[in-house]
């Protein structure tokens, strides 16, 4: 008779370790009702968290405070609320600094507040998360959805994914940290969803059960050495180059970004891996009329689609799940048969569409319309959506940018 | 840990130089009793430091570096300006992160190593200059002390801004001409030791860096109480000689002379600071 010995290994909160893969494709799931800042919650359970540090800003707040109840229970390692996003973005840095898996949330002016954090945790090389809720940022002072700051964010070498709903967040979460954390990837993951849209609606999701967990964490995998005493000091890194005025200084540093840059491209077949795709295509493939849209703009996409369908347009969406790494093939691929690629925006500025043009210049002849675009809290129905494309194919307005 | 991370790999021993050598052999690693007395016959650990000839800071550093009780287990984080200029050479973990964030990016590191190393000692001490502290990183120091962080924040005042090239801080002297204070400073030096007691350190000194020895009674002091209590903060006189006018060989006059005056000792102790203390000398530690 074949014995066969399996080790149950269990995390520090008590629950069993799995592999990434099970948790993300292979464990049974149920079906919940819950808000977008609930499935924030539930992805931190499940993801063997060392840290967090929160602050309050609206609307990724209730988010924060319930990973502060994943402390009280023992799901979260260390918690406690930081002075100011600027605060809290440091604190975090330090946390992945002494070997945690760490994760905080923030929207807007608070991701403004801390921007000088985000290219210092890339080029710290911290596989930190954060949960971006996208809100307007100041001024005037709005509280409600627009995703002008992911536009801030695109050069900072940090990984930007975009969700579409709480399902999306909750998986992405979990792959977030999976795939941050490859040694050859090892630069930090901004999660982002619209805020209210995702944090504040409730929807189904499907979630594997709550006693399973990723592997923790392994600092000494890092490419980086890890601030923790327990190993030789890495004296030279994480200290700035600009120490001596020479030219070995100078090119220290830019392949020091340089190599940020090309982390995040080799982040591409894991995020592959566990995003399943990079995107994601509704729709008649053979449609002329194609919208690229992210978040909970390629979510009003696909009904306008719907409703397009109705009035006999052949319409389709490429849904894209990161903005960085950009999913370049997958666009070239997607936009063969297309004549006119609509850019649905929640910001002023077009800052997809204008990503879209520069990944299409020179390899595509269809129309790129930046439209439509709504912002400082604007819903966008797909009916508006509609009303964009037939401006276009009834010829009875002509479009202008 | 061991301080045996820091040992040299035997088959390579014959190629490492001399300096890197000498820190495994004639090192103080595992010895709480180490101080400023060893520094004439240990290795340091620091080496050849781009500080200016004869400046103050490059003494304080160290003297604290020979301090520190557990170096092998102690994490420095600093800031951006003439300190963060010495940290590539120093022989122990370090942290540069942003200008005016190392007391929080210190809070995050203490309280990880707290959770994953519950029982071992690991000492987190900022040490960073006016402006960081006081200035631009007012903000994250008087947080951390208010969330009574277990860290040891040193402050190397020289009172003004020295590696930008001589402008005025919050810690200049009512008066003082520097650059961006053309007519003169317009208002006090702010009193950060006393703000330090208020906002909840357990243990404060001012002093200058003219005396070794009482550095390192005061280091020692501020990170035992810091592992214990909470909190602790010691502000250190260490005047930039360049931008005082003064030659190489003045840093000591200067910081005798102001002994007397506005840097004269200055202790302050909690009562479990004092308490955390008596004990520390009853067993022979300080």
């Amino acid at each position: 008779m074949q014995t066969v010995t399996e080790t149950v290994v269990y995390n520090r909160a008590g629950q069993r370790v799995v592999s990434p893969d099970y948790l993300l494709f292979e464990a049974p799931r149920t079906k919940h009702f819950m808000t977008g800042s609930e499935a924030v919650k539930e992805a931190v359970k499940r993801s063997s968290v060392d840290a967090s540090v929160s602050y309050p800003i609206t609307p990724q707040s209730e988010a924060a405070h319930l990973i502060g109840e994943l402390w009280v229970e023992g799901y979260v390692g260390v918690y406690f609320r930081g002075e100011s996003e600027f605060g809290v973005m440091s604190e975090l840095a330090g946390c992945a600094m002494a070997g945690a898996r760490a994760i905080t949330t923030t929207s807007g002016p608070g991701t403004l507040r801390a921007m000088e954090n985000f290219p210092m945790w890339a080029g710290t090389r911290i596989p930190v998360q954060l949960v971006l809720m996208a809100r307007g940022v100041n001024s005037p002072l709005s509280i409600q959805p627009d995703n002008l700051e992911v536009s801030f964010l695109l050069d900072t070498g940090c990984m930007i994914w975009y969700a579409e709903n709480a399902q999306d967040l909750f998986d992405m979460i979990i792959a977030g940290f999976v795939v941050a954390e490859q040694p050859d990837v090892h630069v930090p993951v901004i999660t982002a969803v619209d805020g209210f849209f995702v944090s504040h609606t409730r929807e189904a999701v499907m979630l594997p059960p709550d006693d399973i967990a990723l592997p923790p964490y392994n600092p000494y995998k890092a490419p980086m050495p890890v601030i923790d005493a327990e190993v030789p000091p890495g004296r030279f890194l994480r200290d700035p180059f600009v120490m001596k005025s020479n030219y070995i200084s100078y090119a220290t540093h830019a392949s020091w970004q340089w190599e940020v840059r090309s982390a995040i491209e080799r982040s591409r077949p894991y995020a592959k891996h566990y995003l399943r795709g990079l995107t994601e295509e509704f729709g008649d493939p053979t449609a002329e009329l194609l919208f690229v849209a992210c978040g909970t703009a390629a979510a009003q996409s696909k009904e306008a689609v719907r409703l397009l369908e109705e009035e006999g347009i052949k319409a389709r969406v490429l849904k894209l799940k990161t903005i960085r790494p950009f999913p370049v093939e997958e666009l070239r691929q997607a936009v063969k048969g297309a004549k006119y690629i609509f850019v649905p925006e929640f910001n002023v500025v077009g800052w997809l569409e204008r990503e879209v043009r520069r990944y299409l210049y020179g390899v595509c002849d269809a129309e790129v319309i930046g439209a439509p675009r709504v912002a400082g809290g604007m819903t966008m129905p797909p009916e508006f959506i509609v009303k964009e494309v037939m401006k276009l194919t009834g010829k009875e307005v002509k479009h202008v940018l | 840990m061991s301080y045996k991370v820091y040992e040299i790999n035997e088959d390579l021993l014959d190629v490492m130089p001399q300096e890197i050598k000498d820190l495994q052999f004639k090192a103080t690693w595992g010895n709480p009793k180490r101080g400023v007395m060893d520094l004439p016959y240990s290795k340091e650990l620091i080496e050849e430091h781009s500080l200016c000839a004869g400046c103050p800071e490059s003494m304080a550093l160290r003297y604290i570096l020979a301090s520190l009780p557990n170096p092998e287990d102690t994490i420095i984080v600093n800031s951006t300006g003439c300190t963060s200029l010495v940290f590539p050479h120093i022989a122990l973990h370090t942290v540069h992160s942003l200008f005016g964030n190392q007391n929080a990016v210190a809070s995050g590191i203490k309280r990880v190593l707290e959770w994953r190393f519950p029982d071992k000692v690991k000492d987190v001490v900022v040490l960073a200059g006016d402006g960081a502290t006081v200035d631009i990183g007012l903000d994250c120091t008087l947080q951390s002390f208010f969330r009574q962080e277990k860290i040891t924040t040193i402050c190397f005042d020289n009172e003004v801004y020295a590696n930008t090239g001589g402008q005025e801080s919050g810690l200049t002297v009512k008066g003082h001409v520097f650059k961006m204070a053309p007519k003169g400073k317009q208002w006090d030096k702010v009193p950060f030791w006393q703000i330090a007691i208020d906002s909840g350190c357990h243990y404060v000194a001012r002093l200058t860096v003219s005396s070794p020895k009482r550095v390192e009674t005061v280091i020692k002091k501020a990170i035992y109480v810091a592992r214990e209590v909470g909190p602790t903060y010691v502000h250190l006189y260490t005047p930039c000689i360049l931008e005082i006018g003064l030659n190489s060989d003045d840093g000591l006059d200067e910081m005798r002379q102001r002994d007397k005056e506005r840097f004269s000792f200055f202790e302050y102790m909690s009562e479990p600071a004092k308490e955390v203390i008596e004990r520390k000398k009853e067993e022979g530690l300080l």
